[in-house]
């Protein structure tokens, strides 16, 4: 969800621009070993057993004299028991992406683990879980593979040299003359010894600064197609998410919030709320923003609910501003044609005399994320100390922020990140919104007596309304062209709220004014003379990183208008794109060919009725190309079938590149559908659950096939790059067929 | 005190009969499989079965359902069901599961579809689009959905 961090010396630049809140985040993670407060070391092997049971980081926990780092150590990472069981920590929330089974097994890999006997579990907020390129506890950007791809490879080879030593100090024997099959070392008489025999004398030998990692071309796990471990517990109903949270005595709570973002109350009549039977306390707590509302606490969510449907509350809200998208967007149009900074310049004065020319306009309405999982954050207060247990992307900065709203040290929080029912971007909030929020009701709830932990749930009414949304955009093009499509001069505007002015992400990511979020994958792959203005008008509506950031706009208005040119120019959009891409960026090439090689583009026949539509877009490294067949049906958009060309360098599991293709493409999808959109009338959002706010169907799934360009280069991430170019590869195929551009999302016909 | 039969077993529970069979699984009998997606019929996540029909739970109140049996994703999938098994196996031998927080409503769905058919009948592709159009999915999974109840229904054949 975050713009790409792609190298270690970006994270070294960055780091040092790094604002105070993460700095104090990044001196905790500094230190040769495992700093002494770590959760770990308290846990005891994060609970997985101890010494007794023969579990492998049990000992090495304490390693000292070590220049590795906690996230180079195998101790926290891998964890094998007596029976050779073998438990991996990923160091990132799973929301759905795969990354619980894509990390064990790169691990494995190098571990030479009897991938039969691993298992998977997540970290928290210690230091040895933040991501080792970028430097703090992240799920953002599609980085979970690409940063930590050599990080567990690493690990697993640590641990796999561990395990040898032990054993040749065991047969008396040199290290060298051993070899491993899957969770065994084998001596040079034949002598075999399980992982689980040998873990514990392992724990106690130093960790190997360095290792040397398997050649590829030997790899038996990384590549293949490998069923998700979670695949059982997620079809029996057996699999826990935080909002499964059962702690003896666990209250509930649910929020009233205001109507408008950040007004606070006037009066409040609460008796009746006091009433319902299972109601514990009710209390007024600030929220987000400078908001204010009413919390109330239950036995369970129900009686909570009923609770908070009895409340009578009278809201101030004119202090704040309201909020109405019809009249925004007027205002952002007037702001386009303002003067403002610059991301690209280029000299405009073609415009006036090309031969050709489009004027555009085009237009993107808030969107919530709408997990499936609504949020949720279970707090449990200690005299001086804390836990939290949610499905965080960003469980360090949580932990920082429930540290400050509990009067807590960073090191007496823990967060025990929780497998979560989606999130694509929500679950990874800069200002720890409702980390915070239920913190503040966890600490006045105590402070009312009641001494239990506490559930804040969100209704998906709630969800919808509680802000931090993909900001609505406009963008305004004025192209000049040639008869050959040659592109003399490019006028582009961008206007929306920025996600990363006033958060910790600031310093980093706004530069001259401009999110980087907003201007993502506006020009690469094509070379294009565009000048490109950005405004980010402040706005009382909270915005936040959807499933690929900014390239959910921009992917759609460069690859629809490129297609525009294309289009006014008589040429095959494909010939045009490779033609334009030239030999710069060779894997959007071989990403494009391969979709329209396995499409049949071109040479196929297609139905009576039906388009072919073309996209291609890059984004957090990865490229995805979509070749598409659509049609009118009955005047409503059809997308029939979906071939993507997708090129993320090596593949680690192909089942799950294919599931997050298909899954992206879905998302993408649904942007286009009537009714995805989250529209404001006098400060109030107007929709409030799946009856009015669109998610796609399973009616609306067309076949779509993947296919992944070979490589051997190090893998790119998959969780977001398959969603950018579905919706304009449709829309240029609804162009083709009706003549006009589709200019707005959701879609807008007729 | 209202009575359910949960999964085969009387649960009396001394809750509002107004409360909705959801929270009563989840709050008060711990049987957490069953899922809050929505609260109002819209999204399928909370799916149960009470007298072998689907429904929603986090619509129907206790009271509704007093004396008669209800069946949750615990017991579909747990090992006594014929079409639950094979819609659990079917969805795990196509890695079915993103986030898989949809998907024992998804499941429940689809079993109590496949019960539904005649014996001997193989459903069409539009037949398991419409039996499982009120069941969303975020990630969109809908795909292997798809060929997932389509294959527990030729194994069920």
């Amino acid at each position: 969800m975050l713009p790409r961090i792609d190298t270690p010396d970006d994270a070294a630049t960055f780091r040092h621009e790094l604002p105070a809140a993460l700095q104090r985040l990044l001196d905790r993670h500094a230190g040769p070993a495992l700093p002494r407060r770590s959760f770990l070391k308290l846990a005891g092997a994060g609970g997985l057993g101890g010494l007794a049971l023969g579990v492998f980081p049990a000992g090495a926990l304490a390693q000292a004299g070590t220049a590795l780092k906690p996230t180079q150590q195998p101790a926290a990472f891998v964890a094998i028991a007596a029976d050779g069981t073998v438990t991996v920590t990923v160091n990132r929330l799973d929301f759905g992406q795969g990354v619980q089974t894509a990390l064990p097994l790169v691990l494995a890999e190098e571990l030479d683990a009897d991938w039969s006997r691993v298992s998977s579990r997540h970290g928290s907020n210690d230091p040895a879980y933040a991501d080792p390129l970028f430097g703090m506890h992240l799920t953002g950007g599609s980085n979970s593979i690409k940063n930590s791809f050599t990080q567990y490879r690493e690990l697993g080879a640590r641990a796999r040299a561990m395990l040898l030593a032990a054993a040749a100090q065991r047969w008396r024997v040199d290290v060298a003359t051993l070899r491993t099959e899957p969770g065994v070392v084998v001596g040079p008489a034949g002598q075999r010894a399980g992982y689980g025999e040998l873990a514990e004398a392992a724990a106690r030998l130093p960790v190997p600064a360095s290792v040397a990692l398997k050649d590829p071309k030997d790899f038996r796990l990384i590549g293949r197609p490998t069923t998700r471990l979670d695949a059982r517990a997620k079809s029996t109903g057996t699999q826990d998410y935080g909002i499964d949270m059962k702690l003896p005595g666990q209250l509930t709570a649910v929020i009233a919030r205001p109507p408008v973002f950040g007004a606070k109350l006037d009066k409040v009549d609460d008796a009746a709320a006091r009433a319902v039977r299972g109601v514990r306390a009710v209390l007024r707590v600030p929220l987000d923003r400078g908001a204010e509302g009413v919390a109330v606490i239950a036995d369970g969510y129900w009686p909570a609910r009923q609770g908070r449907d009895a409340l009578k509350l009278q809201w101030a809200t004119d202090g704040v501003e309201k909020v109405d998208s019809a009249r925004q967007l007027a205002q952002y149009r007037a702001l386009a044609e303002q003067p403002g900074p610059r991301h690209f310049d280029a000299d405009l004065a073609p415009l006036a005399t090309a031969p050709q020319r489009i004027e555009a306009e085009f237009s993107f309405p808030y969107l919530a994320h709408a997990p499936m999982e609504p949020l949720n954050c279970t707090v449990r207060l200690g005299a001086d100390r804390a836990e939290l247990w949610l499905g965080s992307q960003m469980p360090g900065l949580d932990g920082l922020a429930a540290a400050r709203a509990l009067g807590l040290k960073p090191e007496q929080v823990q967060v025990h990140v929780q497998m979560a029912g989606g999130g694509f971007g929500r679950r990874a909030v800069p200002t720890s919104e409702y980390v915070v929020e239920a913190c503040t009701i966890a600490r006045a709830a105590r402070a009312a007596g009641l001494d239990a932990p506490v559930r804040t749930l969100w209704s998906r009414e709630d969800d919808l309304h509680g802000g931090y949304y993909r900001p609505m955009h406009l963008h305004r093009a004025r192209i000049g062209f040639d008869a050959q499509g040659k592109v003399l001069a490019w006028d582009h505007a961008i206007v929306g709220q920025s996600i990363l002015a006033g958060s910790p992400f600031e310093a980093m990511m706004v530069k001259n004014g401009i999110d980087a979020t907003a201007v993502e994958g506006m020009r690469t792959p094509y070379p294009l003379p565009m000048r490109l203005t950005v405004h980010h008008p402040q706005v009382n509506v909270p915005v936040l990183w959807w499933r690929s950031v900014g390239s959910t706009h921009t992917a759609y208005v460069m690859e629809t208008l490129i297609d525009e040119i294309a289009r006014a120019t008589q040429q095959d959009p494909v010939a045009y794109r490779l033609a334009l891409i030239g030999d710069q960026h060779p894997r959007h090439k071989a990403a494009l060919q391969l979709a329209v090689e396995r499409s049949g583009y071109g040479k196929a026949a297609l139905p009576a009725g039906r388009a072919w539509g073309v996209a291609v877009h890059e984004s957090f490294d990865t490229v995805v190309a979509y070749v598409v067949e659509a049609s009118l049906q009955a005047g409503k958009p059809v997308l029939h079938k979906v071939t993507a060309g997708v090129h993320c360098n090596r593949v680690v599991n192909p089942r799950t590149v294919e599931a997050q293709v298909q899954g992206a493409a879905l998302m993408g999808l649904g942007m286009c559908l009537p009714g995805a959109a989250i529209t404001l009338k006098d400060g109030v959002v107007e929709q409030h659950n799946f009856g009015d706010y669109t998610v796609a169907r399973i009616g609306d799934m067309p076949e779509i096939a993947v296919h992944t360009v070979p490589s051997n280069d190090p893998p790119t991430g998959m969780g977001e790059p398959g969603l950018p170019p579905l919706a304009p590869a449709f829309a240029n195929a609804l162009a083709r067929l009706t003549g006009k551009p589709l200019r707005q999302l959701p879609f807008a016909l007729g | 005190m209202t009575t359910l039969q949960v999964n085969g077993r009387a649960q009396a529970l001394d809750i509002d009969p107004g409360t909705p069979i959801l929270w009563a699984l989840r709050d008060t009998l711990g049987l957490t499989g069953t899922k809050f997606g929505c609260g109002a019929a819209q999204c399928g996540a909370c799916t149960v079965h009470l007298n072998g029909q689907a429904i929603r739970s986090c619509v129907t109140p206790v009271s509704a359902a007093a004396g008669q049996p209800v069946t949750t994703i615990e017991a579909v999938t747990g090992g006594g069901d014929r079409v639950g098994n094979a819609v659990r196996d079917a969805w795990i031998r196509h890695d079915v599961a993103q986030c898989g927080y949809c998907q024992s409503g998804q499941i429940m769905s689809a079993t109590a579809f496949l019960k539904s058919l005649p014996a001997g009948t193989q459903p069409s592709a539009a037949d398991i689009d419409a039996a499982m159009a009120g069941n969303l999915c975020r990630c969109g999974t809908y795909a292997r959905i798809r060929a997932a109840v389509a294959d527990a229904a030729r194994a069920l054949a």
